[in-house]
């Protein structure tokens, strides 16, 4: 038993990149921007972080520098679609591209060195309980920041004006405008501020969970991000559950070759990437209409239960996402 | 008279000004790693064409990527962001490899048609699958198509390490190489097979063609600037969705099997090699006309080719090429903006 604590608080610290990841980008995208620059953007952000702290001895600095580069480059994303009317998708993808190679160039000179990395820090007290203590409070606080930063986000998207203001600029800008929002500088805002979150992720691998730097550090992470984020439905708590998912995934699958020596890593490190889009056909085809009306021909008994667990299930996207503003 | 006048120092200028924020980006990172630019820049922009091996090397890169971006411009001209295309391409490679694999001492040219007919097939049903995703289950071209990548390469990995593995011991690094008959016939000495870029700008002029000359092109070009708009008008949208994705992946599989009997010879596990997704670049970059399709290939690839020089000579790694190709097409971009 003791070790499936120690395992399930092993997939709570693999999935902290991927969930502070994916909170950066449920701000930008419930604000209406897509931020397709995500893999490139985390790439760039953990070895500018990585080198930073390196050279300058301090993680704090690090953390903040990759911050900063998540940020800069979501308002490069801003700056050429939400004030020039580029298509967010396009411009998005470049820069994931052109960051990924930046960070290949950049990064050649720091590639496997050893460096610094964020130290185990165990709460006191706390970290004693039985079950609890091992799954939440023996950790590091970047994966402290991650458990708190689900709640947070949730609080802020539905417990305060500045959530609402977010949700109208997702679903109805034309309304939040006529109440006299800024629409193009809340934007800009949300998706700077989910731009640094993602810069964060990245120094999390990089100093963190995959400590120090080597080409193409994040394995792809983050476009399977972009991927929880739609199968999460826009929803912090169930985005975060999704990361979860997928970290749980990956530790089993690696887990598994010891099992089966015969399959080989490669195929085995693919699978959560693939099975993580398939779920989410599975979760639209079973909200769609033709799967409604099967679900309409069943006993009465069974279409309750099913109804709503398709109702939990389903995900709509923010109405205005990825969709220009022009003002009215 | 003056408006025209005006509109035409637009034009010249604002691409000149992409021009010089690109190489201002790039000068910037080649200057942060203390080389000199300008040396960088010479082997970059003219390395690929200072030797004939460079020079056939480059070839051998550019008709791939040209018929990836050629694919691409069919899809982008239906509205859909094929990202799915890097998969396209590893279909292709690996279904043509079948016919390679079953029956390697029926006539060449035989069986040269018939790994470009099951890499074509290859391709286009892995398209197709996309195209599925997106029309019953919801899943957007552009996640659909990156699942679709992703489980193409762990494909590769499996065959390369499972039923085709090499005889003496599975590696990464690829199956056997094909029997020396079956190599697509190259120019005397060079790695240049001439049938890659008469393949690739055949497919060029077809599909420029089909796009501009026919109704499908037209109806493709309707769905893709309002796909509602054009049901009405009695379009079969969804119809021609497939049909872009089809076309595109065959196109994409095509390259596939040029990348195995003509470049590698074998299947490799990164038989793509990025191309897909460089072809994603050459295809943004050429959106407003495909006559730039050719030459912005033809550039790419030699970027691509001349950087391979520089961790030898210089020192320095060789994603530059990837960083000029990147930032060359996020500023045409903004030059093509609506307001300023």
């Amino acid at each position: 038993m003791e070790q499936l604590w120690i395992d399930l608080a092993a997939v709570l610290a693999a999935a902290s990149p991927l969930v502070i990841a994916a909170m950066g980008e449920t701000l930008s995208e419930r604000a209406g921007v897509i931020n397709l620059s995500l893999d490139g953007t985390m790439l760039l952000a953990a070895m500018t972080g990585f080198a930073v702290a390196l050279t300058t001895g301090n993680l704090a600095l690090g953390f903040a520098a990759a911050a900063l580069v998540g940020a800069a480059v979501a308002a490069v994303l801003g700056l050429f679609s939400l004030t020039l009317g580029q298509s967010q998708t396009a411009v998005g993808f470049v820069l994931a591209l052109l960051c990924t190679d930046l960070s290949s160039f950049l990064g050649a000179p720091f590639a496997r060195v050893p460096g610094p990395a964020v130290p185990f820090t165990p709460i006191p007290v706390l970290a004693d309980l039985p079950v609890l203590g091992t799954l939440f409070f023996r950790h590091d606080p970047v994966i402290y920041a991650s458990f708190l930063i689900v709640p947070a986000t949730a609080y802020l998207l539905y417990g305060t004006r500045l959530g609402l203001i977010v949700r109208a600029l997702g679903e109805r800008p034309a309304a939040a405008y006529a109440r006299g929002v800024d629409v193009t500088r809340w934007r800009y805002a949300m998706l700077v501020a989910g731009g640094a979150l993602v810069g964060i992720a990245g120094a999390a691998f990089s100093l963190d969970l995959k400590q120090g730097w080597s080409y193409r550090h994040t394995f792809g992470s983050g476009w399977i991000v972009l991927a929880i984020v739609i199968f999460g439905g826009w929803r912090p708590w169930r985005v975060a559950l999704g990361c979860y998912l997928f970290a749980a995934l990956e530790i089993v699958a690696t887990r598994s070759q010891s099992a089966l020596p015969n399959i080989p890593t490669q195929i085995v490190q693919v699978a959560p990437f693939v099975l993580m889009i398939f779920v989410l056909a599975l979760v639209n085809l079973a909200s769609s209409p033709a799967a409604m009306r099967r679900v309409a021909t069943l006993p009465q008994i069974w279409q309750r239960p099913l109804l709503s667990a398709i109702n939990r299930l389903r995900a709509t996207a923010p109405a205005a996402l990825g969709q220009p503003f022009e003002r009215p | 008279m003056r408006t025209n006048r005006l509109k035409f120092a637009a034009n010249v200028t604002r691409p000149l000004l992409a021009l010089a924020a690109a190489f201002a980006l790039t000068s910037l990172a080649l200057l942060s790693t203390g080389v000199s630019p300008l040396e960088a820049y010479r082997l970059v922009l003219f390395g690929a064409f200072s030797t004939p091996v460079r020079l056939s090397d480059m070839i051998m890169l550019a008709a791939p990527l040209l018929l990836c971006a050629v694919g691409l411009s069919i899809t982008f001209a239906g509205g859909l962001y094929n990202l799915g295309v890097e998969g396209q391409m590893i279909a292709g490679a690996i279904a043509a490899m079948v016919p390679l694999r079953l029956w390697p001492d029926w006539p060449p040219i035989l069986l040269w048609v018939l790994a470009g007919l099951s890499g074509a097939a290859g391709g286009a049903l892995w398209a197709l699958l996309i195209g599925a995703l997106r029309r019953y289950a919801g899943v957007s071209e552009i996640f659909a198509g990156l699942g679709m990548n992703f489980l193409a390469s762990g494909l590769t990995f499996y065959m390369v390490l499972g039923p085709w593995r090499r005889q003496t011991s599975a590696s990464l690094s690829g199956t056997d190489l094909l029997p020396r008959e079956l190599w697509l016939p190259t120019l005397d000495r060079l790695r240049l097979a001439p049938a890659a870029p008469v393949i690739a700008l055949i497919a060029l002029a077809v599909v420029w063609w089909a796009l501009t000359k026919t109704r499908w092109g037209l109806e493709v070009r309707a769905v893709g600037l309002n796909p509602a708009a054009a049901a009405r008008l009695g379009v079969a949208a969804d119809r021609r969705m497939a049909e872009t994705l089809a076309a595109c992946g065959a196109l994409a599989g095509i390259a596939g099997m040029l990348q195995v009997v003509a470049v590698h010879h074998a299947l490799i596990s990164n038989i793509s090699s990025g191309i897909g997704l460089l072809g994603l670049l050459v295809a943004l970059l050429a959106r407003a006309d495909p006559r730039w399709l050719l030459p912005i290939a033809v550039a790419f690839a030699s970027f691509t080719v001349g950087s391979i020089q520089l961790p030898l000579t210089l020192g320095i790694d060789s994603a530059i090429a990837g960083v000029l190709q990147g930032a060359l097409v996020l500023f045409a971009l903004v030059s093509r903006a609506r307001r300023s």
